[in-house]
């Protein structure tokens, strides 16, 4: 289970969210929608505590993950796999090696054991056999899907997956959809999901939230979405320029002349 | 003049907020020295890294280093001082100042950029997040073994300079300058403090932890893509050699 409330989050005086609220329960699977920018990346990114919120309450498993130690902090931390929006493969690690640095760190498997683990978790992803390649030798969508492979590889209860599908073939992408609802059914994995495709988003979500002007601003089925009056959500999903959502003109932030040049 | 005063504000309150962050890191990074015995492979891969691809460089500048000494020791001393000092005029100058903080200086310039550009690049990446989301502390990780691989192999490499100076400045002393060796070597036992070299390898010792923990956590602080980077790995450097300057003063005031 994983409470947030009132969670705020400002980069140099701007505000990014301010005040989402959200709970997902054990063995949901919840996809996050919104424009570019409005800040999915970076709520993700506080449910690990990768980033620190400004204030709100970020509660797993009922414990508050803002309040928490290192110590404690990294046990919770242990039940979440995290697919980063730009795959963040180690490159100076082989594939097998990324896959299985969270396993090596934290359990006491033999090196046969490891690897077998890995081309498993590859497999899943359907990229078997590329073990002992480096993340230069592959292909954008290929390191999105080991990124997916690291994510799951130490059996998390919780998968945050940012932009799954993005930069995959139609068929790739749909297999990721399938891959993501069966953890999901078989595993109980509880799932959120941040994506801008509506075909995946209407697949795997029980719940859709559409994060937008800084807070969670609908919540609702896929039924749900697609029959909803809101103007705003309809922009969204019909996908069209005009309407109550304009394009922000994003001012320059002014710079502070020492910033950079301190030494 | 008011503006002038808000910027001088913002610059010492960022002056100390830096200050305060690299003591933090230097804590967290002192506090993982009990993990060392169980990171030794990631410590081992360093002080390869650091220690080992150093040399070549930090022995070609020792050469250069002790020869120029005695070619100079020669110049200043002709005609003033008897010419049997030149070899511990030479040494003592190559073992308490030139070998530490010359190496220190190629150091901060090859290991300390490294550092910074490899982490800073790991940071914009986000695989340092990625790293965090694996439970994996990534001072413990990534600062840890580079830190304590500079440490360790920083007075090694010293040595290794002081050695090979001492043979470039014996070269320029015979073949150059015409003096025997035993003259060269002949006042060196009497004046020769064992304190010297160690005076000598507690400097690299604080050089190499300086340059590391430098390049660490500007390499942690790095932001803005590959530009960001690149000004990481030239403030490091240049960070590192000032402190490594400011250092060998205080030192020096301290031992001598
Ligand atoms: N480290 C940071 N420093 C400054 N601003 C940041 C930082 N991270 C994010 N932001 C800002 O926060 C806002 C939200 O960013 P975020 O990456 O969460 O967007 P997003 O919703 O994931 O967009 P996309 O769909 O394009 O990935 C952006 O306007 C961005 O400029
Ligand atoms: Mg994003």
């Amino acid at each position: 289970m994983i409470e947030i409330s009132d969670l705020t989050k400002s980069f140099n005086d701007k505000p990014v969210l301010r005040g989402v609220n959200l709970s997902i329960k054990s063995g949901e699977s919840v996809v996050i929608i919104g424009r570019s920018g409005c800040g999915k990346s970076v709520l993700l990114k506080m449910m690990t505590m990768l980033l620190p919120p400004d204030s709100g309450r970020i509660l797993i498993d009922g414990e508050d993950i803002t309040l928490m130690d290192d110590q404690n902090l990294y046990r919770v931390r242990r039940k979440i796999g995290v697919l980063f929006q730009g795959a963040a493969l180690f490159d100076s690690m082989t594939v097998q090696e990324n896959i299985t640095l969270g396993l090596r760190e934290h359990t006491d498997l033999s090196e046969t054991e490891l690897r077998r683990i890995a081309e498993e978790r590859l497999e899943l992803v359907s990229l078997p056999g590329i073990l002992d390649l480096k993340p230069a030798e592959l292909s954008g969508g290929m390191k999105k899907r080991v990124g997916l492979a690291r994510a799951i590889a130490m059996d998390p209860k919780y998968v945050l997956y940012d932009e799954p599908t993005t930069g995959l073939d139609p068929i790739s992408a749909d297999a990721i959809n399938n891959l993501i609802i069966s953890l999901n059914e078989k595993l109980k994995v509880t799932t959120i999901v941040v994506t801008h495709d509506m075909v995946s988003a209407n697949k795997i979500a029980d719940r859709i939230i559409m994060l937008h002007r800084g807070v969670n601003f609908f919540e609702g089925t896929p039924e749900q979405v697609k029959n909803a009056e809101d103007e705003v959500v309809r922009q969204f999903i019909e996908g069209k320029a005009d309407g109550p959502i304009k394009q922000v003109i994003v001012k320059e932030q002014p710079r502070e002349w020492w910033r950079g040049k301190r030494f | 003049m008011k503006n002038a005063l808000v910027r001088l504000g913002r610059l010492t309150e960022s002056f100390f907020a830096e200050a305060g962050g690299i003591f933090i890191l230097l804590g967290q990074i002192l506090r993982f020295s009990t993990r060392l015995y169980k990171d030794r492979s990631l410590f081992i891969e360093q002080c390869v890294s650091v220690g080992l691809n150093s040399v070549p460089i930090v022995l070609l500048v020792g050469v250069f280093t002790g020869a120029v000494s005695a070619w100079q020791t020669n110049y200043q001393i002709e005609g003033y001082i008897p010419i049997r000092y030149l070899g511990l005029g030479t040494f003592k100058a190559v073992i308490i100042e030139l070998g530490p903080v010359l190496s220190a200086l190629i150091i901060a310039g090859r290991v300390g950029a490294s550092i910074a550009a490899e982490l800073g690049s790991m940071k914009v990446t986000e695989q340092i997040d990625a790293l965090e989301s694996l439970a994996i502390n990534s001072v413990r990780y990534l600062a840890a073994p580079r830190f304590y691989a500079s440490v360790f192999m920083m007075p090694i490499l010293v040595i290794f300079a002081d050695f090979i100076a001492i043979i470039g400045a014996l070269m320029t002393a015979t073949l150059l300058l015409g003096i025997p060796s035993a003259t060269f070597f002949s006042e060196i036992p009497k004046f020769f403090w064992i304190w010297d070299i160690f005076a000598g390898e507690i400097k690299a010792l604080i050089f190499g932890g300086t340059t590391a923990l430098i390049g660490c956590y500007i390499g942690f602080k790095t932001e803005g893509g590959a530009e960001g980077v690149g000004r990481s790995t030239i403030r490091s450097f240049v960070l590192s050699s000032i402190l490594i300057l400011v250092f060998d003063y205080i030192l020096a005031t301290i031992f001598f």
